[in-house]
């Protein structure tokens, strides 16, 4: 589908797979290299004359590049709508935005269910571990291929997030400005801790084959579900379960037995069932890896702000939640305190609300109002 | 306009790098972007305040005056500005100090307890004083380190800094300029402006900071010494 290019109705105006040419693969931190390298993506609006209203959107972990449109796969609004859109704080009409989805990842780039060159059948743990900045590169060569040289903006929560901060280290020449919600600077004990559950649970299906399910026709549902409930808790906030579920029972009266009594067991089993029908149990592992791996500080000689010296003409946004556990408003403060450090421009405001780290999917006044600003500013600051 | 700011746009430089300590709304910066074309950066406790300023285009860091302060690197500045918030500080003399680190200039603004309502006030009523200027009861003000301008630039000569302006405010006038150590302006001054630099070329009194050094980096997770072993 080399560069192709599918409309559909709505603020979608563009996208699809774009496929390297040959001898453009991309180098990996681990020394491997990937090849062929294709990324899918969507674009919504349109690219202006000048080039300079390109904005970049960086998916957390088990998204992908349909932010902004109903998602092909569950049917479902795109995972950013209350974002892009008309009125929003990334209207199309205003900017070009360009949502991508990770290498390793299983919406239509690279990733370990694609097929291996070299034995013409799905990677699967043969596919090379990659990290925050191979996404990162690769999301680079394509913003590069087409025809962009300094975004707007590049933006993203959670994964997006750490996306967003890599990018900044990476390639500060190419941005004008970064907005840096609900992450971290490296990923904690307790994050890793958490992923390992996950990638156990997946590893410990007997449908896994040792990442070779693929060929063998099964698919490790059970453990895939399992890592997602176990992950999903994290996402929320002990506040927001509590209101939402409290001890609410799902029948009168209980079962005396093991069937989802409570209202939050069935919940969780319903987020598991219906995760698995939308993610590859092995980019699980790939992404939860590159997650791990992360320490923006540890790349640079162990101190962050060496992380941002180059980046002093971008203009930073670091949002947190205060309810969010998983990665705490003391580390965006970290990432803030970096940038100031290195002589940055930033603004930073931690968005009060009890809906724990997924906070940034869902409507909060605050946060919009937080975003429309810093947006608004940014591209009056540009000439747009 | 508020006194203080009409005076802080006199003083001034067009083009400067301005940090607003306690920026609020961001009116200040604001004013200052447009008219002085001025790099502004805020620090606001609020988040209503940072909303606001995010809202008007200005770089702001939610934070607080008595913790933040520290992370900024030495002479990031020309203007450290700190508009009547130094009474309520928990450390002002170490936040005056870190002001001048940061920036070549600070301007400090500071209610006068030497005011003669003040000490009229106190004589007759024998109770804390509650006037314009400071209008609190006692039980909730805000303002937990007052001083009169003598305690004020008796602190400068300590900390070695040179008063390079001074004016008195009055609500609703404009600004007076004034020499502080007069017996006669304590008594007369409501609250003062400050314009002030470090006497010795280098910063004094704060232990001299690698420029990236002072990130404070999660002990537990720190991957060097994890290699080292």
């Amino acid at each position: 589908m080399d560069g192709a290019v599918e409309t559909s109705p709505g603020d979608e105006t563009g996208g699809g797979v774009h496929r390297f040419p040959a001898g453009k693969g991309l180098r990996l931190d681990s020394g491997a290299r990937l090849e062929p390298l294709e990324v899918a993506y969507k674009t919504y609006g349109v690219l202006n004359e000048t080039r300079t209203n390109a904005v970049l959107v960086c998916h957390a972990l088990t998204g992908d590049q349909h932010a902004g449109s109903v998602n092909p796969v569950t049917g479902r609004p795109g995972w950013w709508d209350s974002v892009i859109g008309a009125g929003l704080p990334l209207d199309p009409s205003r900017y070009f935005v360009i949502a991508t989805n990770v290498i390793g990842g299983c919406m239509g780039s690279t990733g370990p269910a694609s097929v291996n060159p070299k034995t013409k059948a799905p990677y699967g743990l043969a596919f090379p571990v990659i990290t925050i900045a191979d996404m990162v590169r690769a999301q680079a060569m394509l913003v590069e291929a087409l025809g962009i040289e300094t975004l707007l903006a590049v933006v993203g929560g959670s994964m997006g997030g750490m996306q967003v901060l890599q990018w900044a280290a990476d390639y500060p020449q190419m941005l004008f400005s970064a907005v840096c919600i609900a992450a971290a600077p490296r990923h904690s004990a307790q994050n890793i801790a958490f992923h390992e559950v996950g990638r156990q649970a997946i590893m410990a299906d007997a449908d896994w084959r040792a990442g070779a399910y693929e060929t063998e026709s099964v698919r490790p549902e059970k453990g895939l579900a399992v890592a997602r409930m176990a992950a999903h808790i994290t996402y929320l906030s002990e506040a927001a379960l509590q209101r939402k579920f409290g001890r609410e029972l799902q029948r009168d009266g209980l079962s005396w037995g093991f069937d989802a009594d409570f209202q939050v067991e069935s919940y969780l089993r319903h987020q598991g069932a219906a995760f698995v029908d939308r993610f590859d149990a092995n980019s699980y592992l790939y992404i939860t890896r590159a997650l791990d791996y992360f320490d923006l500080a540890g790349q640079h000689g162990g101190v962050l702000a060496n992380a941002f010296v180059k980046a002093r003409g971008v203009r930073f946004c670091v949002l947190s939640f205060s309810s969010d556990w998983l990665y705490p408003t003391a580390e965006s403060r970290d990432i803030v305190r970096a940038l100031n450090a290195a002589g940055c421009r930033a603004s930073f405001v931690e968005i009060e609300t009890d809906k724990g780290h997924d906070a940034f999917f869902l409507d909060e006044p605050l946060f919009d109002g937080a975003l429309r600003g810093f947006f608004a500013s940014t591209a009056q600051a540009r000439g747009l | 306009m508020r006194e203080d700011f009409a005076e802080i746009l006199r003083l001034v430089r067009p083009g400067s790098r301005v940090l607003d300590v306690g920026c609020e709304d961001g009116e200040l910066l604001d004013l200052l972007t447009r008219e002085k074309r001025v790099d502004g950066q805020g620090l606001e406790i609020s988040p209503a305040g940072v909303s606001a300023c995010l809202a008007k285009g200005l770089a702001v860091v939610q934070g607080d005056g008595d913790r933040d302060l520290d992370h900024f690197p030495t002479r990031a500045f020309d203007y450290a500005i700190l508009s009547k918030t130094l009474q309520q500080m928990r450390e002002p003399r170490h936040v005056l100090s870190e002001l001048l680190r940061i920036a070549d200039q600070a301007i400090v603004s500071v209610p006068n307890f030497g005011h003669w309502r003040m000490r009229m006030s106190l004589m007759a009523r024998g109770r804390m004083p509650e006037t314009r200027a400071l209008p609190d009861p006692w039980w909730s003000t805000p303002n937990i380190h007052l001083c009169t301008l003598r305690d004020f630039t008796d602190l400068c000569r300590e900390l070695d800094l040179r008063i390079d302006a001074c004016a008195a405010l009055t609500a609703g006038k404009s600004a007076r300029p004034i020499r502080p150590e007069g017996l006669l302006e304590n008594w007369r001054s409501e609250s003062a402006l400050f314009l002030l630099s470090r006497r010795t070329a280098e910063p004094t009194g704060v232990a001299p900071q690698n420029l990236f050094g002072d990130v404070e980096l999660p002990k537990p997770a720190a991957p060097k010494p994890r290699r080292k072993r």
